[in-house]
């Protein structure tokens, strides 16, 4: 496993979530939660999506409306 | 191996299917109409004496040596610029041509020294071959009427000298200088017996526009031109065939050797990639690969602070691989991983990705690809199907229409910019985007039809402009979209794109660009028959990078212009062997082929081979991998050949991500500024030890052959396979081969490749497989790799770093020709004379209104962070942007750098960060302060 505990800080993975969120905010919604859950799904550690998902659990503040509904179909 | 020489038929082959047959001295021979004489001569196996002749140049007729006679015709023609004709019958051998030659090489040896024996070309020089094939035994003129040989010697470059007495004015330098490098910077001075080679307008060659790109050398028929090497060490005796170690665009190279010492080195005419040609780095700019800085032997230190010691190889990797060991077990399986190195042999990248993979259990590797190309790899991939440039460089010599974005090829990628300059003088039409003015938009008989000279961070406004006419103008290649691309994705495009925002009236704002500027351009691109487009780094380094990528792939699509010679979408990779690091599965989300590491059949397939079952979720980039030291998370790393502490963004980020390590083991040629914060350090081989290959931004093979033995002892894929083996997990080949034929054996687009394959054709274009048995030089010319063409929606999000009043500058950086990088291996050669330090290029306006004077210090200060340079007063740079390079670890350009980056790829935005300039009276950190931070080397333990 990649994701033993290594992990980026919850500040920067959210700047990362809504940067890549901003690029599908041109899609209808739905279309763009599954754009931007592929997107991290493929390209992120898992160490990354589970500390992003813990962070919306506590508020996930700073994330965008999408974003943070991407996080959510991470689940 | 003893020392080749490569056949020079006289004069240039003309393309065109071999008609016309003509006789000479009684041998038959067809050629293609348009042909000298003198190359139809040596095809037929006669070589004609001459002098001014050569087959990389034009015929140009001076010499008078290659006169032949021709039956039914009058007098005696020269044969290099007297075409053939069908049915001609030619002697080249008579005794009338005897005489006439014998007395023109008399001419030539009056004024001539005699010093053959002393000279630095004795055997190697045409004109004593020459003069030994005409038979000439006496000079009826003596040597004492007026001549040249007092002409003073030009020592002033530190590579090559010019020694006017051995001049015989044959114009083959100046020539080369114009054909072949299309510098212009020699010329012949004055007219009969006063004609004298001169540099520039009679100056010094080094302080001309020369650019010391050694083809007048190459091309000098007498020792007038000559390395300095030669004089130094004597005529090289052996040959060994290789590939050049700086830029993307991977020239084919001869090592001339004495034994194994290095003499000089001389661009391959029959390398793929280079055709002959070179620039001041690959030609001259070796001396790194033997410099006294090099580390020879293995050292670890426990803490950062202490002095490092020599060990043995096998102590340095035991150590490395219990450290390793150890931070797996107590903080996790992935708390450890590595880089790989675009400077390195595919082989070589392999195996450490496999190291990673497989012996350290994660897909925790990534590549300096990241901070340079990792964007072409996803637009590509997404538009296109697979992360490559689609032509070879030759393909630019059918394009009527090139468009340079962000690149700037005379500095970054010179022997390509030569390509470009020799078609644009045949009248192609040239369009350069870029913020800064680079060479290109106007040199000697090249002048761009349009300068987009936008603000840096809108390269995505500008191409959905430029989208948004074709469209909006009718001038979208119906034909070829219906055919090739996906009805949907361009349907959806088509309506995005004509949306008016993307109007080149709404971005002209955002940009800076007039409107009716970007109207003619989007014009001139598609509406020519072969219109192709060339990128660099300006593209990808920016928080649009992908999207950029994607947008000028939809460009392409839309108007046609894929799948044939004189088209496509070009990368011009930064570094020799990113294309192949790419390839070999650097990024922690492929396995190599670019292949998904969830995909469990392509899984299967290395598991298989290398017997270990892999991770099927994606690794750390290297931005995760600083954010994660930093969170004390990831606490080992491997590099291999990379200078991140210099190289990457926000080096105060990057320096606290590395010292929050337990373990860096670095394998580098040099103790690099990366090593400060290394525990273990594994000596690296130099590009003339290393055995295995290298592929170039054309997706080109090329073997890179040992000139001589490792100085390390050891290959580096030698010590990757040590290192897995330490850990646990058996790895060993017998020797690069052996890596490569694994490499086919596990990739489809590798699978016809082998060492024996590509000695047998000299390079190989992947794919190369069944169905390209001999390689691929262009790309989707039938078909997309991923069927049909994908467009994507490439709306325009402005960065989030902003100019204010605090910061109003726009930074962005960039390369200079006679650097490299980081300046690790250019630093250490005499190319420190053309650029001894990065300086800040800056508008007159800005620099005047800050009270900035020419040359002096002055303060670089971004949100992140501040450093000092000169300042360069530039009328390249347009008001409120500042340009610089960052070959010098003391300039610090990146410690003002942000790690802002690309959305998708993390690749950082290097072309955008905001600064305020200001008068100092500190002096820039010098090399040799930046060196005396290393600690100390002790003996061996």
């Amino acid at each position: 496993m990649s994701d033993a505990g290594a992990d980026a800080t919850p500040q920067s993975l959210v700047r990362m979530a809504n940067q890549i969120a901003s690029h599908a905010e041109h899609k209808p919604h739905d279309v763009a939660v599954e754009t931007v859950a592929a997107h991290l799904v493929d390209f992120w550690a898992p160490s990354m999506r589970s500390t992003l998902i813990t962070y919306v659990d506590a508020g996930g503040a700073g994330l965008t409306p999408l974003a943070r509904d991407a996080v959510d179909r991470l689940r | 191996m003893s020392r080749t020489t490569t056949v020079d038929l006289g004069t240039p082959a003309v393309p065109g299917i071999a008609s016309v047959q003509v006789v000479v001295d009684g041998l038959p021979v067809v050629v293609p109409p348009g042909t000298s004489i003198m190359r139809a001569a040596a095809l037929a196996g006669v070589d004609v004496p001459r002098l001014c002749a050569t087959d990389s140049l034009d015929a140009f007729g001076s010499c008078r040596l290659c006169l032949v006679e021709v039956d039914g015709r009058a007098g005696t023609p020269a044969s290099c610029t007297t075409p053939c004709a069908p049915g001609m019958t030619v002697s080249t051998q008579t005794p009338r041509l005897e005489k006439l030659r014998r007395g023109v090489m008399e001419l030539y040896i009056s004024d001539h020294p005699l010093d053959c024996l002393t000279c630095p070309a004795n055997g190697d020089c045409e004109l004593q071959d020459m003069a030994g094939v005409v038979g000439l035994r006496d000079v009826r003129y003596g040597y004492e009427g007026e001549n040249h040989l007092d002409e003073p010697t030009d020592d002033s470059n530190p590579y090559f000298s010019f020694d006017g007495s051995k001049c015989i004015t044959c114009s083959r330098c100046v020539r080369a200088c114009d054909e072949v490098q299309g510098t212009f910077a020699l010329t012949i001075a004055g007219r009969g017996f006063d004609s004298k080679v001169t540099a520039g307008a009679g100056e010094t060659f080094m302080s001309s526009e020369c650019v010391s790109c050694g083809a007048c050398v190459q091309a000098c028929p007498t020792s007038t031109l000559q390395e300095k090497t030669v004089i130094e060490l004597g005529v090289p005796t052996r040959t060994v065939k290789t590939t050049c170690a700086y830029c993307g665009v991977g020239c084919s190279f001869n090592a001339e050797l004495r034994g194994d010492q290095v003499v000089r080195m001389v661009p391959d005419k029959n390398g793929g990639a280079n055709e002959g040609h070179s620039c001041v780095k690959g030609r001259f700019a070796w001396g790194y690969a033997t410099h006294r800085d090099r580390q020879l032997e293995p050292m670890v230190r426990e803490s950062i602070t202490d002095p490092w010691r020599t060990v043995s190889w096998a102590a340095a990797i035991d150590h490395a691989a219990q450290r390793f060991l150890a931070i797996q077990a107590e903080h996790g399986v992935g708390a450890i991983g590595g880089i790989t190195s675009s400077r390195c042999t595919n082989e070589e990248v392999y195996a450490v990705q496999k190291l990673i993979r497989a012996a350290f259990g994660n897909n925790n590797v990534d590549t300096c690809a990241r901070v340079c190309h990792s964007p072409t790899g996803y637009g590509l991939k997404q538009t296109f199907g697979t992360s490559a440039g689609t032509q070879d460089f030759a393909s630019v010599a059918a394009a009527d229409v090139m468009v340079v974005i962000g690149a700037n090829p005379t500095d970054g990628h010179p022997v390509f910019a030569s390509r470009m300059k020799r078609r644009l003088r045949e009248g192609a039409e040239l369009i350069v985007i870029d913020p800064r003015r680079i060479d290109l938009v106007r040199s000697p008989h090249i002048q761009a039809s349009a300068h987009l000279q936008l603000l840096p961070g809108t390269n995505v406004a500008i191409v959905n402009a430029l989208g948004h006419v074709v469209v909006t103008e009718g001038l979208v290649d119906r034909d070829f979209v219906a055919q090739r691309c996906e009805d949907d994705s361009f349907a959806d495009w088509e309506k995005f794109i004509a949306r008016p925002e993307n109007s080149p009236e709404a971005v002209a704002g955002i940009t800076g660009v007039p409107a009716e500027d970007i109207r003619a351009a989007a014009r001139t691109y598609a509406t020519a028959r072969n219109a192709a487009i060339y990128y660099g780094l300006g593209v990808t380094e920016h928080s649009q990078g992908s999207t950029m990528v994607m947008g000028m792939a939809n460009l392409a699509m839309a108007t046609g212009n894929i799948g044939r010679d004189g088209v496509g979408i070009n990368p011009l990779r930064g570094q020799n062997n990113v294309q192949g690091s790419c390839d070999m599965g650097s990024f922690p989300h492929e396995l190599p082929g670019y292949r998904h590491v969830s995909d469990d059949t392509v899984r299967a397939v290395f598991e298989d081979i290398w017997g270990k079952s892999l991770d099927a979720t994606p690794g750390l980039r290297i931005p995760n991998m600083f954010d994660a030291a930093i969170a004390g998370r990831y606490l080992g790393m491997f590099i291999q050949g990379e200078d991140i502490a210099q190289s990457d963004p926000n080096v105060a980020h990057v320096k606290a991500a590395l010292g929050s390590l337990e373990l860096l083991v670095v394998q580098d040629l040099f103790l690099n500024e990366t090593a400060k914060f290394a525990h273990v350090f594994l000596p690296g081989t130099s590009f003339l030890e290393k055995d295995g290959t290298f592929t170039n931004a054309e997706r080109r093979i090329n073997r890179v052959r040992p000139v001589m033995a490792p100085k390390t002892g050891k290959q580096e894929w030698q010590v990757a396979c040590e290192l897995a083996t330490a850990m646990g997990y058996p790895m060993d080949y017998a020797n690069g081969a052996e890596i490569m034929d694994e490499i086919a054996a596990t990739t489809p687009t590798f699978a016809g490749v082998s060492f024996d394959r590509l000695d047998e054709l000299g390079s190989i274009q992947w794919p190369c497989n069944d169905a390209a048995p001999g390689g691929t030089r262009i790309m989707h010319a039938d078909g997309f790799v991923r069927g049909k063409g994908h467009f994507v929606d490439t709306p325009f999000v402005p960065t989030d770093e902003r100019t204010s009043r605090k910061f109003p500058l726009i930074l962005t950086t960039g390369r200079i020709l006679s650097q490299y990088n980081v300046g690790a291996q250019t630093r250490r050669t005499e190319n420190v004379r053309w650029h001894g330090e990065d300086v800040i290029e800056i508008h007159e306006h800005d620099a005047e209104t800050r009270g900035i004077a020419d040359g002096t210090a002055v303060t670089i200060t971004s949100r992140v962070g501040e450093t000092v340079l000169r300042a360069k007063i530039s009328d390249r740079m347009p008001q409120g942007v500042v340009y610089t390079t960052f070959h010098y670890p003391g300039s610090g350009a990146n410690v003002v750098t942000t790690d802002y980056s690309d959305w998708a790829t993390n690749c950082p935005e290097y072309k955008v960060t905001a600064v305020e300039l200001a008068p100092t009276s500190r002096l820039p950190v010098t090399d040799a302060e930046m060196h005396a931070e290393h600690q100390p080397v002790s003996g061996r333990t």
